[in-house]
Protein backbone atom coordinates (compact mmCIF):
# COMPACT_ATOMS: atom_id res chain seq x y z
CA UNK A 1 0.00 0.00 0.00
CA UNK A 2 1.16 3.50 -0.75
CA UNK A 3 0.15 6.69 0.94
CA UNK A 4 0.42 10.31 -0.13
CA UNK A 5 3.97 11.69 -0.35
CA UNK A 6 3.31 13.86 2.73
CA UNK A 7 2.23 10.84 4.76
CA UNK A 8 5.10 8.71 3.46
CA UNK A 9 7.48 11.41 4.65
CA UNK A 10 5.77 11.53 8.05
CA UNK A 11 5.95 7.74 8.41
CA UNK A 12 9.60 7.56 7.39
CA UNK A 13 10.43 10.10 10.10
CA UNK A 14 8.13 8.42 12.62
CA UNK A 15 9.92 5.08 12.32
CA UNK A 16 13.22 6.70 13.32
CA UNK A 17 11.74 8.36 16.42
CA UNK A 18 11.77 5.31 18.66
CA UNK A 19 14.73 3.36 20.02
CA UNK A 20 16.39 0.67 17.91
CA UNK A 21 14.14 -2.37 17.48
CA UNK A 22 11.07 -0.58 18.82
CA UNK A 23 9.19 0.15 15.63
CA UNK A 24 6.05 -1.30 17.20
CA UNK A 25 5.76 2.05 18.97
CA UNK A 26 4.62 3.61 15.70
CA UNK A 27 1.55 1.34 15.45
CA UNK A 28 -1.06 3.65 17.00
CA UNK A 29 0.01 6.95 15.39
CA UNK A 30 0.50 5.23 12.04
CA UNK A 31 -2.98 3.71 12.22
CA UNK A 32 -4.69 6.99 12.96
CA UNK A 33 -2.84 9.01 10.32
CA UNK A 34 -3.38 6.29 7.72
CA UNK A 35 -7.05 5.96 8.64
CA UNK A 36 -7.52 9.64 7.85
CA UNK A 37 -6.26 8.99 4.35
CA UNK A 38 -7.74 5.53 3.69
CA UNK A 39 -11.09 6.20 5.40
CA UNK A 40 -11.07 3.19 7.72
CA UNK A 41 -8.79 0.61 9.28
CA UNK A 42 -9.12 -2.03 6.54
CA UNK A 43 -7.53 -5.51 6.68
CA UNK A 44 -5.03 -4.32 4.04
CA UNK A 45 -4.11 -1.36 6.20
CA UNK A 46 -3.55 -3.61 9.20
CA UNK A 47 -1.18 -5.77 7.16
CA UNK A 48 0.62 -2.72 5.83
CA UNK A 49 1.13 -1.14 9.26
CA UNK A 50 2.28 -4.52 10.59
CA UNK A 51 4.82 -4.81 7.79
CA UNK A 52 6.17 -1.32 8.33
CA UNK A 53 6.34 -1.67 12.13
CA UNK A 54 7.80 -5.19 11.86
CA UNK A 55 5.18 -6.89 14.03
CA UNK A 56 2.67 -9.68 13.34
CA UNK A 57 -0.64 -8.34 11.95
CA UNK A 58 -2.41 -9.61 15.06
CA UNK A 59 -0.50 -7.10 17.20
CA UNK A 60 -1.92 -4.33 15.04
CA UNK A 61 -5.39 -5.82 14.86
CA UNK A 62 -5.69 -6.11 18.64
CA UNK A 63 -5.21 -2.41 19.29
CA UNK A 64 -7.91 -1.31 16.82
CA UNK A 65 -10.80 -2.23 19.09
CA UNK A 66 -9.23 -0.47 22.05
CA UNK A 67 -8.91 3.09 20.72
CA UNK A 68 -12.20 4.88 20.20
CA UNK A 69 -10.95 6.99 17.29
CA UNK A 70 -10.02 3.95 15.22
CA UNK A 71 -12.81 2.34 13.22
CA UNK A 72 -13.01 -0.55 10.80
CA UNK A 73 -15.90 0.88 8.78
CA UNK A 74 -15.68 4.26 7.06
CA UNK A 75 -17.29 7.23 8.79
CA UNK A 76 -18.59 10.17 6.77
CA UNK A 77 -16.35 12.58 4.92
CA UNK A 78 -17.27 14.90 7.79
CA UNK A 79 -17.36 13.27 11.19
CA UNK A 80 -19.44 15.36 13.58
CA UNK A 81 -18.55 14.65 17.21
CA UNK A 82 -20.78 16.12 19.89
CA UNK A 83 -19.62 16.02 23.50
CA UNK A 84 -22.25 15.29 26.15
CA UNK A 85 -19.89 14.77 29.07
CA UNK A 86 -20.44 16.61 32.34
CA UNK A 87 -19.30 20.16 31.45
CA UNK A 88 -21.14 20.09 28.13
CA UNK A 89 -24.17 18.33 29.67
CA UNK A 90 -24.69 21.20 32.12
CA UNK A 91 -24.95 23.77 29.34
CA UNK A 92 -27.02 21.96 26.72
CA UNK A 93 -24.69 19.32 25.26
CA UNK A 94 -27.29 16.54 25.38
CA UNK A 95 -29.93 18.71 23.71
CA UNK A 96 -27.34 19.62 21.10
CA UNK A 97 -26.61 15.97 20.40
CA UNK A 98 -30.33 15.17 20.14
CA UNK A 99 -30.73 18.11 17.79
CA UNK A 100 -27.89 16.76 15.62
CA UNK A 101 -29.57 13.33 15.47
CA UNK A 102 -32.81 14.91 14.26
CA UNK A 103 -31.13 17.28 11.84
CA UNK A 104 -29.05 14.52 10.24
CA UNK A 105 -31.60 11.72 10.65
CA UNK A 106 -28.93 9.42 12.05
CA UNK A 107 -27.77 8.20 15.44
CA UNK A 108 -24.54 7.40 17.27
CA UNK A 109 -21.76 6.25 14.91
CA UNK A 110 -24.11 6.26 11.92
CA UNK A 111 -23.48 7.75 8.50
CA UNK A 112 -25.93 9.66 6.26
CA UNK A 113 -27.16 7.74 3.22
CA UNK A 114 -24.89 9.74 0.90
CA UNK A 115 -21.88 8.80 3.03
CA UNK A 116 -21.02 12.44 3.59
CA UNK A 117 -21.72 13.08 7.27
CA UNK A 118 -21.42 10.84 10.31
CA UNK A 119 -22.33 11.52 13.92
CA UNK A 120 -20.85 10.42 17.21
CA UNK A 121 -21.72 11.20 20.81
CA UNK A 122 -18.24 11.56 22.25
CA UNK A 123 -16.60 11.73 25.65
CA UNK A 124 -14.77 14.81 26.94
CA UNK A 125 -12.64 16.44 24.24
CA UNK A 126 -10.97 19.05 26.42
CA UNK A 127 -13.13 22.05 25.61
CA UNK A 128 -14.97 22.17 28.93
CA UNK A 129 -14.60 25.88 29.63
CA UNK A 130 -16.00 26.73 26.19
CA UNK A 131 -18.83 24.23 26.22
CA UNK A 132 -20.88 22.89 24.59
CA UNK A 133 -18.27 21.65 22.15
CA UNK A 134 -18.36 19.93 18.80
CA UNK A 135 -15.41 18.62 16.82
CA UNK A 136 -15.86 18.13 13.07
CA UNK A 137 -13.01 15.93 11.88
CA UNK A 138 -10.21 17.74 13.75
CA UNK A 139 -11.74 21.22 13.96
CA UNK A 140 -13.03 22.38 17.32
CA UNK A 141 -16.18 24.49 17.61
CA UNK A 142 -16.95 26.09 20.96
CA UNK A 143 -20.12 27.51 22.57
CA UNK A 144 -22.19 25.64 19.99
CA UNK A 145 -25.95 26.28 19.96
CA UNK A 146 -28.48 24.27 17.90
CA UNK A 147 -28.64 27.22 15.45
CA UNK A 148 -24.85 27.33 15.15
CA UNK A 149 -24.77 23.57 14.59
CA UNK A 150 -27.38 23.93 11.83
CA UNK A 151 -25.17 26.50 10.11
CA UNK A 152 -22.10 24.27 10.46
CA UNK A 153 -23.91 21.26 8.99
CA UNK A 154 -25.47 23.31 6.19
CA UNK A 155 -21.97 24.62 5.44
CA UNK A 156 -20.62 21.06 5.19
CA UNK A 157 -23.39 20.13 2.75
CA UNK A 158 -22.63 23.16 0.58
CA UNK A 159 -18.93 22.33 0.61
CA UNK A 160 -19.56 18.92 -0.99
CA UNK B 1 -1.47 40.02 15.67
CA UNK B 2 -2.36 38.93 19.18
CA UNK B 3 -4.37 35.77 18.97
CA UNK B 4 -7.91 35.96 20.31
CA UNK B 5 -7.90 34.08 23.59
CA UNK B 6 -10.52 31.46 24.32
CA UNK B 7 -11.68 33.50 27.28
CA UNK B 8 -10.86 36.94 28.63
CA UNK B 9 -8.24 36.84 31.38
CA UNK B 10 -9.27 38.08 34.82
CA UNK B 11 -7.40 40.92 36.58
CA UNK B 12 -7.42 38.74 39.71
CA UNK B 13 -5.16 36.11 38.15
CA UNK B 14 -1.49 35.60 39.03
CA UNK B 15 -0.05 34.91 35.63
CA UNK B 16 3.24 33.03 35.82
CA UNK B 17 2.79 30.15 33.38
CA UNK B 18 0.24 32.04 31.31
CA UNK B 19 2.06 35.37 31.29
CA UNK B 20 2.73 35.21 27.54
CA UNK B 21 -0.83 34.23 26.62
CA UNK B 22 -2.19 36.94 24.36
CA UNK B 23 1.16 38.40 23.29
CA UNK B 24 1.77 38.87 19.57
CA UNK B 25 2.82 35.52 18.10
CA UNK B 26 3.02 34.13 21.61
CA UNK B 27 3.67 30.66 20.18
CA UNK B 28 6.85 31.72 18.38
CA UNK B 29 10.36 31.12 19.63
CA UNK B 30 11.20 34.80 19.04
CA UNK B 31 8.41 35.97 21.35
CA UNK B 32 9.41 33.39 23.91
CA UNK B 33 13.06 34.45 23.91
CA UNK B 34 12.10 38.14 24.08
CA UNK B 35 10.05 37.40 27.20
CA UNK B 36 12.45 35.54 29.52
CA UNK B 37 12.61 32.43 27.34
CA UNK B 38 15.56 30.07 27.83
CA UNK B 39 17.03 32.12 30.68
CA UNK B 40 16.28 29.17 32.93
CA UNK B 41 17.97 26.68 30.61
CA UNK B 42 21.09 28.85 30.49
CA UNK B 43 21.06 28.98 34.29
CA UNK B 44 20.38 25.25 34.63
CA UNK B 45 23.31 24.26 32.43
CA UNK B 46 25.63 25.91 34.97
CA UNK B 47 24.01 24.01 37.82
CA UNK B 48 24.78 20.53 39.07
CA UNK B 49 21.95 18.06 38.28
CA UNK B 50 21.34 17.52 41.99
CA UNK B 51 20.96 21.27 42.43
CA UNK B 52 18.32 21.43 39.70
CA UNK B 53 16.33 18.68 41.40
CA UNK B 54 16.81 20.39 44.76
CA UNK B 55 15.40 23.62 43.32
CA UNK B 56 12.34 21.77 42.01
CA UNK B 57 11.90 20.18 45.46
CA UNK B 58 12.17 23.62 47.10
CA UNK B 59 9.45 24.95 44.77
CA UNK B 60 6.93 22.51 46.27
CA UNK B 61 5.63 21.93 42.76
CA UNK B 62 3.21 19.02 42.68
CA UNK B 63 2.12 17.10 39.59
CA UNK B 64 -0.57 18.96 37.69
CA UNK B 65 -1.97 15.91 35.93
CA UNK B 66 -4.15 14.82 38.83
CA UNK B 67 -2.29 12.88 41.48
CA UNK B 68 -0.41 15.87 42.91
CA UNK B 69 2.78 13.95 43.63
CA UNK B 70 5.76 16.18 44.55
CA UNK B 71 7.61 16.75 41.28
CA UNK B 72 11.14 17.13 42.67
CA UNK B 73 10.78 13.85 44.53
CA UNK B 74 9.60 12.13 41.34
CA UNK B 75 12.66 13.47 39.51
CA UNK B 76 14.94 12.19 42.26
CA UNK B 77 13.61 8.63 41.78
CA UNK B 78 15.07 8.37 38.27
CA UNK B 79 18.47 6.66 38.59
CA UNK B 80 20.73 9.17 36.85
CA UNK B 81 23.65 6.76 36.78
CA UNK B 82 21.72 3.95 35.08
CA UNK B 83 23.59 2.56 32.10
CA UNK B 84 20.28 2.42 30.22
CA UNK B 85 19.05 5.41 28.25
CA UNK B 86 16.63 7.54 30.24
CA UNK B 87 13.47 8.92 28.68
CA UNK B 88 11.20 11.84 29.34
CA UNK B 89 7.54 11.38 28.53
CA UNK B 90 5.21 14.33 28.56
CA UNK B 91 1.62 13.49 29.33
CA UNK B 92 -0.53 15.61 27.02
CA UNK B 93 -3.38 13.13 27.00
CA UNK B 94 -5.60 15.65 28.82
CA UNK B 95 -8.84 13.67 29.07
CA UNK B 96 -10.20 14.15 32.57
CA UNK B 97 -13.69 15.59 32.11
CA UNK B 98 -13.62 19.26 33.06
CA UNK B 99 -9.97 19.78 32.09
CA UNK B 100 -8.82 21.92 29.17
CA UNK B 101 -5.67 23.76 30.30
CA UNK B 102 -2.84 21.82 28.65
CA UNK B 103 -4.35 22.77 25.31
CA UNK B 104 -3.68 26.43 26.06
CA UNK B 105 -0.17 25.87 27.40
CA UNK B 106 0.79 24.10 24.18
CA UNK B 107 -1.15 26.39 21.88
CA UNK B 108 0.00 29.74 23.30
CA UNK B 109 3.40 28.95 24.77
CA UNK B 110 4.89 25.70 23.43
CA UNK B 111 8.49 26.75 24.02
CA UNK B 112 7.94 27.23 27.74
CA UNK B 113 7.10 23.53 27.99
CA UNK B 114 10.01 22.59 25.72
CA UNK B 115 12.39 24.53 27.97
CA UNK B 116 10.99 22.70 31.01
CA UNK B 117 11.58 19.37 29.28
CA UNK B 118 15.17 20.32 28.43
CA UNK B 119 15.86 21.27 32.04
CA UNK B 120 14.53 17.88 33.14
CA UNK B 121 16.86 16.35 30.54
CA UNK B 122 19.83 18.13 32.10
CA UNK B 123 18.80 17.03 35.58
CA UNK B 124 18.32 13.37 34.67
CA UNK B 125 20.89 12.97 31.91
CA UNK B 126 18.06 12.12 29.50
CA UNK B 127 18.37 12.88 25.82
CA UNK B 128 15.06 11.88 24.31
CA UNK B 129 11.55 13.03 25.02
CA UNK B 130 8.16 11.86 23.78
CA UNK B 131 5.20 14.18 23.84
CA UNK B 132 2.11 11.96 24.01
CA UNK B 133 -0.83 14.05 22.80
CA UNK B 134 -4.40 12.77 22.67
CA UNK B 135 -5.56 12.04 19.13
CA UNK B 136 -8.45 14.51 19.30
CA UNK B 137 -5.90 17.33 19.65
CA UNK B 138 -4.58 16.81 16.12
CA UNK B 139 -4.27 20.56 15.55
CA UNK B 140 -2.00 20.70 18.59
CA UNK B 141 0.13 17.81 17.37
CA UNK B 142 0.67 19.76 14.14
CA UNK B 143 1.23 22.92 16.18
CA UNK B 144 3.81 21.22 18.41
CA UNK B 145 5.51 19.69 15.36
CA UNK B 146 5.96 23.23 14.02
CA UNK B 147 7.24 24.52 17.38
CA UNK B 148 9.67 21.60 17.66
CA UNK B 149 10.91 22.19 14.10
CA UNK B 150 11.43 25.86 14.94
CA UNK B 151 13.42 24.93 18.05
CA UNK B 152 15.59 22.50 16.06
CA UNK B 153 16.11 25.16 13.40
CA UNK B 154 17.49 27.63 15.92
CA UNK B 155 19.57 25.19 17.90
CA UNK B 156 17.28 24.80 20.92
CA UNK B 157 16.78 21.09 20.22
CA UNK B 158 19.01 18.50 18.60
CA UNK B 159 22.76 18.15 18.89
CA UNK B 160 24.91 20.42 21.06
CA UNK B 161 22.08 22.71 22.21
CA UNK B 162 23.27 26.33 22.42
CA UNK B 163 26.87 25.10 22.32
CA UNK B 164 26.53 23.31 25.66
CA UNK B 165 27.37 19.86 24.37
CA UNK B 166 23.95 18.72 25.56
CA UNK B 167 21.86 16.78 23.02
CA UNK B 168 18.12 16.37 23.17
CA UNK B 169 15.55 15.07 20.70
CA UNK B 170 11.84 15.65 21.16
CA UNK B 171 9.09 13.84 19.26
CA UNK B 172 5.31 14.09 19.22
CA UNK B 173 3.29 10.88 19.49
CA UNK B 174 -0.44 10.71 18.74
CA UNK B 175 -2.93 8.82 20.87
CA UNK B 176 -6.14 7.58 19.28
CA UNK B 177 -8.91 8.11 21.82
CA UNK B 178 -8.61 6.50 25.24
CA UNK B 179 -9.02 8.19 28.64
CA UNK B 180 -7.13 5.33 30.23
CA UNK B 181 -3.94 6.39 28.42
CA UNK B 182 -3.69 9.40 30.72
CA UNK B 183 -2.72 6.92 33.47
CA UNK B 184 1.06 6.86 33.28
CA UNK B 185 1.70 3.14 32.91
CA UNK B 186 -1.16 2.70 30.42
CA UNK B 187 0.30 5.63 28.52
CA UNK B 188 3.63 3.82 28.36
CA UNK B 189 1.99 0.70 26.95
CA UNK B 190 0.24 2.87 24.38
CA UNK B 191 3.53 4.56 23.53
CA UNK B 192 4.97 1.11 22.93
CA UNK B 193 2.21 0.39 20.40
CA UNK B 194 -0.08 -1.68 22.59
CA UNK B 195 -3.56 -1.39 24.08
CA UNK B 196 -3.33 1.13 26.92
CA UNK B 197 -3.58 -1.16 29.93
CA UNK B 198 -2.08 -0.24 33.30
CA UNK B 199 1.01 -2.02 34.55
CA UNK B 200 1.65 -3.54 37.92
CA UNK B 201 3.70 -1.23 40.13
CA UNK B 202 6.46 -1.63 41.23
CA UNK B 203 8.56 -1.32 39.21
CA UNK B 204 7.65 2.33 38.88
CA UNK B 205 8.29 4.10 35.56
CA UNK B 206 11.23 5.95 37.15
CA UNK B 207 13.05 2.61 37.20
CA UNK B 208 11.43 0.68 34.33
CA UNK B 209 9.18 2.83 32.17
CA UNK B 210 9.24 3.29 28.42
CA UNK B 211 10.91 0.30 26.75
CA UNK B 212 11.92 -0.94 30.23
CA UNK B 213 14.20 2.06 30.71
CA UNK B 214 14.13 4.68 33.48
CA UNK B 215 11.45 7.18 32.53
CA UNK B 216 10.20 10.47 33.90
CA UNK B 217 6.55 11.19 33.20
CA UNK B 218 5.02 14.56 33.98
CA UNK B 219 2.05 16.55 32.79
CA UNK B 220 2.31 19.45 30.29
CA UNK B 221 1.61 22.01 33.01
CA UNK B 222 4.19 20.49 35.35
CA UNK B 223 6.92 20.89 32.72
CA UNK B 224 5.63 24.36 31.86
CA UNK B 225 6.20 25.45 35.47
CA UNK B 226 9.87 24.44 35.48
CA UNK B 227 11.37 27.47 33.64
CA UNK B 228 9.88 29.93 36.16
CA UNK B 229 11.12 27.79 39.06
CA UNK B 230 14.71 27.65 37.82
CA UNK B 231 14.75 31.25 36.60
CA UNK B 232 13.31 32.90 39.72
CA UNK B 233 14.19 30.20 42.23
CA UNK B 234 12.19 27.45 43.83
CA UNK B 235 11.59 29.49 46.96
CA UNK B 236 9.91 32.30 45.02
CA UNK B 237 7.60 29.81 43.33
CA UNK B 238 6.81 28.05 46.60
CA UNK B 239 5.99 31.37 48.25
CA UNK B 240 3.17 31.99 45.78
CA UNK B 241 1.18 29.06 47.18
CA UNK B 242 0.61 27.49 50.57
CA UNK B 243 3.02 25.21 52.49
CA UNK B 244 3.77 22.03 50.46
CA UNK B 245 1.57 23.40 47.65
CA UNK B 246 3.89 25.62 45.67
CA UNK B 247 3.15 28.08 42.94
CA UNK B 248 0.19 28.80 40.74
CA UNK B 249 -1.91 26.52 38.62
CA UNK B 250 -4.33 26.82 35.76
CA UNK B 251 -7.88 26.12 36.82
CA UNK B 252 -10.46 25.28 34.20
CA UNK B 253 -13.91 26.33 35.32
CA UNK B 254 -16.99 25.09 33.51
CA UNK B 255 -20.67 24.52 34.09
CA UNK B 256 -23.01 27.08 35.65
CA UNK B 257 -20.85 30.21 35.85
CA UNK B 258 -21.06 33.49 33.98
CA UNK B 259 -17.43 33.47 32.85
CA UNK B 260 -16.28 29.92 32.28
CA UNK B 261 -12.64 29.77 31.29
CA UNK B 262 -9.09 28.86 32.22
CA UNK B 263 -7.55 31.09 34.89
CA UNK B 264 -4.21 30.96 36.70
CA UNK B 265 -4.31 31.42 40.46
CA UNK B 266 -1.96 30.64 43.36
CA UNK B 267 -2.49 27.36 45.17
CA UNK B 268 -4.70 28.01 48.15
CA UNK B 269 -6.94 30.54 46.37
CA UNK B 270 -10.38 30.61 48.05
CA UNK B 271 -12.86 28.51 46.07
CA UNK B 272 -15.93 30.71 46.63
CA UNK B 273 -14.01 33.86 45.72
CA UNK B 274 -12.81 32.12 42.58
CA UNK B 275 -16.35 31.16 41.58
CA UNK B 276 -17.84 34.56 42.43
CA UNK B 277 -15.16 36.99 41.35
CA UNK B 278 -13.06 35.28 38.68
CA UNK B 279 -15.66 32.99 37.14
CA UNK B 280 -18.32 35.70 37.41
CA UNK B 281 -20.71 33.90 39.75
CA UNK B 282 -23.72 31.77 38.91
CA UNK B 283 -26.09 32.94 36.16
CA UNK B 284 -29.56 34.24 37.01
CA UNK B 285 -28.72 34.75 40.68
CA UNK B 286 -29.32 31.04 41.28
CA UNK B 287 -27.78 29.30 44.24
CA UNK B 288 -24.73 27.06 44.21
CA UNK B 289 -25.57 23.39 44.66
CA UNK B 290 -22.34 21.47 44.12
CA UNK B 291 -18.78 21.67 42.82
CA UNK B 292 -16.56 19.01 41.31
CA UNK B 293 -13.24 20.54 42.32
CA UNK B 294 -10.71 18.97 39.97
CA UNK B 295 -12.13 16.78 37.23
CA UNK B 296 -14.93 14.22 37.21
CA UNK B 297 -13.07 11.65 39.29
CA UNK B 298 -12.94 13.93 42.35
CA UNK B 299 -15.55 13.45 45.07
CA UNK B 300 -18.21 16.14 44.70
CA UNK B 301 -18.59 18.96 47.23
CA UNK B 302 -21.86 20.34 48.56
CA UNK B 303 -22.25 24.13 48.49
CA UNK B 304 -21.60 24.38 52.24
CA UNK B 305 -18.25 22.57 51.84
CA UNK B 306 -16.90 25.04 49.28
CA UNK B 307 -15.66 27.73 51.64
CA UNK B 308 -12.08 26.41 51.47
CA UNK B 309 -8.69 27.32 50.03
CA UNK B 310 -7.90 25.42 46.85
CA UNK B 311 -4.76 23.45 47.51
CA UNK B 312 -4.09 19.71 47.51
CA UNK B 313 -4.08 19.32 51.27
CA UNK B 314 -7.17 21.40 52.04
CA UNK B 315 -9.20 19.39 49.55
CA UNK B 316 -7.79 16.11 50.82
CA UNK B 317 -8.83 17.13 54.34
CA UNK B 318 -12.49 17.25 53.29
CA UNK B 319 -12.20 13.98 51.38
CA UNK B 320 -11.84 15.31 47.86
CA UNK B 321 -9.00 16.25 45.49
CA UNK B 322 -7.66 19.18 43.50
CA UNK B 323 -7.01 16.70 40.69
CA UNK B 324 -6.30 18.08 37.27
CA UNK B 325 -7.78 21.52 37.93
CA UNK B 326 -11.07 20.91 36.13
CA UNK B 327 -13.67 22.64 38.29
CA UNK B 328 -17.29 21.96 37.39
CA UNK B 329 -19.85 24.26 39.03
CA UNK B 330 -23.48 23.23 39.38
CA UNK B 331 -26.41 25.43 40.37
CA UNK B 332 -29.55 24.54 42.32
CA UNK B 333 -31.41 23.37 39.20
CA UNK B 334 -28.95 20.50 38.61
CA UNK B 335 -30.34 16.98 38.81
CA UNK B 336 -27.69 14.85 40.52
CA UNK B 337 -29.16 11.62 39.15
CA UNK B 338 -28.34 12.84 35.66
CA UNK B 339 -24.88 13.97 36.76
CA UNK B 340 -24.09 10.60 38.37
CA UNK B 341 -25.37 8.77 35.30
CA UNK B 342 -23.38 10.82 32.80
CA UNK B 343 -20.19 10.45 34.82
CA UNK B 344 -20.71 6.68 35.06
CA UNK B 345 -21.49 6.33 31.35
CA UNK B 346 -18.07 7.89 30.81
CA UNK B 347 -16.18 5.57 33.15
CA UNK B 348 -17.98 2.47 31.86
CA UNK B 349 -17.01 3.50 28.32
CA UNK B 350 -13.41 4.20 29.26
CA UNK B 351 -12.71 1.25 31.55
CA UNK B 352 -10.08 -0.76 29.71
CA UNK B 353 -11.51 -4.01 31.05
CA UNK B 354 -8.26 -5.26 32.54
CA UNK B 355 -9.43 -5.34 36.17
CA UNK B 356 -12.76 -7.02 36.80
CA UNK B 357 -13.96 -4.79 39.69
CA UNK B 358 -13.66 -1.77 37.37
CA UNK B 359 -14.98 -3.41 34.21
CA UNK B 360 -17.99 -5.01 35.90
CA UNK B 361 -18.46 -2.33 38.54
CA UNK B 362 -18.71 0.56 36.10
CA UNK B 363 -21.06 -1.45 33.87
CA UNK B 364 -23.42 -2.31 36.70
CA UNK B 365 -23.35 1.18 38.13
CA UNK B 366 -24.18 2.58 34.70
CA UNK B 367 -27.06 0.14 34.27
CA UNK B 368 -28.53 0.88 37.68
CA UNK B 369 -28.22 4.64 37.19
CA UNK B 370 -29.73 4.41 33.70
CA UNK B 371 -32.68 2.42 35.00
CA UNK B 372 -33.09 4.91 37.83
CA UNK B 373 -33.02 7.86 35.44
CA UNK B 374 -35.48 6.12 33.12
CA UNK B 375 -38.02 5.97 35.94
CA UNK B 376 -37.35 2.44 37.20
CA UNK B 377 -35.66 3.40 40.45
CA UNK B 378 -36.04 1.33 43.60
CA UNK B 379 -35.58 2.39 47.20
CA UNK B 380 -32.71 0.00 47.72
CA UNK B 381 -30.79 1.42 44.74
CA UNK B 382 -29.15 4.23 46.70
CA UNK B 383 -27.57 1.80 49.15
CA UNK B 384 -26.71 -0.58 46.32
CA UNK B 385 -24.92 2.13 44.34
CA UNK B 386 -22.87 3.06 47.40
CA UNK B 387 -22.04 -0.56 48.23
CA UNK B 388 -21.04 -1.45 44.66
CA UNK B 389 -18.80 1.60 44.40
CA UNK B 390 -17.12 0.91 47.73
CA UNK B 391 -16.30 -2.59 46.56
CA UNK B 392 -14.35 -1.15 43.63
CA UNK B 393 -12.15 1.11 45.75
CA UNK B 394 -8.53 0.03 45.90
CA UNK B 395 -9.16 -3.22 44.02
CA UNK B 396 -7.78 -2.26 40.62
CA UNK B 397 -4.33 -1.86 39.06
CA UNK B 398 -4.82 1.81 38.25
CA UNK B 399 -6.86 4.69 39.57
CA UNK B 400 -9.69 4.44 37.05
CA UNK B 401 -11.69 2.14 39.31
CA UNK B 402 -11.39 4.60 42.19
CA UNK B 403 -12.04 7.48 39.80
CA UNK B 404 -15.39 5.94 38.88
CA UNK B 405 -16.31 4.92 42.40
CA UNK B 406 -15.47 8.13 44.27
CA UNK B 407 -17.87 10.53 42.54
CA UNK B 408 -20.68 7.97 42.83
CA UNK B 409 -20.09 7.38 46.53
CA UNK B 410 -20.06 11.11 47.19
CA UNK B 411 -23.13 11.85 45.06
CA UNK B 412 -25.36 9.17 46.60
CA UNK B 413 -24.12 10.12 50.05
CA UNK B 414 -24.48 13.89 49.77
CA UNK B 415 -27.40 14.15 47.37
CA UNK B 416 -29.60 11.22 48.41
CA UNK B 417 -32.46 13.73 48.42
CA UNK B 418 -32.26 14.00 44.62
CA UNK B 419 -32.71 10.25 44.35
CA UNK B 420 -35.57 10.23 46.85
CA UNK B 421 -37.27 13.03 44.95
CA UNK B 422 -37.19 10.92 41.79
CA UNK B 423 -38.66 7.94 43.67
CA UNK B 424 -41.46 10.16 45.00
CA UNK B 425 -42.20 11.38 41.46
CA UNK B 426 -42.36 7.78 40.28
CA UNK B 427 -44.91 6.99 42.98
CA UNK B 428 -47.10 9.86 41.80
CA UNK B 429 -46.79 8.71 38.21
CA UNK B 430 -47.98 5.23 39.16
Amino acid sequence: MNFSPQLEEKFAKMLTAYPEGRKRSAVVPMLIYAQDEVGAVTPELIDEVARRCEVPPLQVDEVVGYYSMLHRKPMGKYHVQVCTNISCLLVGGMELYEHACKKLGIGHKEVTADGQISLEEVECMGACSWAPAVEINYDFHHHVTPEKLDQLIDGLRKAQ
Amino acid sequence: MPKKLYNEPSPLETRILSKRFGLDNSESLATYIANDGFKAFRKAREMKPEAIIEEVKTSALRGRGGAGFPTGLKWSFVPRSSPKPKYIVINADESEPGTCKDRLLMEYDPHQMIEGILIAGLALDAHKGYLYIRGEYRYLIDHMDRAIAEAYGQGYLGKNILGTGFDFDLYTHSGAGAYECGEETALLDSLEGKRGIPRMKPPFPAVAGAWASPTLLNNVETFSAIPAIIRDGGAAFAALGTPKNGGTRLLCVSGHVNKPGVYEVPLGYPMLKFIEEIAGGIPGGRKLKAVIPGGSSCPILKADECDIPMDYDSLAKIGSMLGSGGMVVMDETTDMVKVALRIMRFYAHESCGWCIPCREGTTWLRKILQRFDDGGGRHEDVALLGELSKNMLGRTFCALGDAAAMPTISIVDKFAADFEKRLAQQMVAV
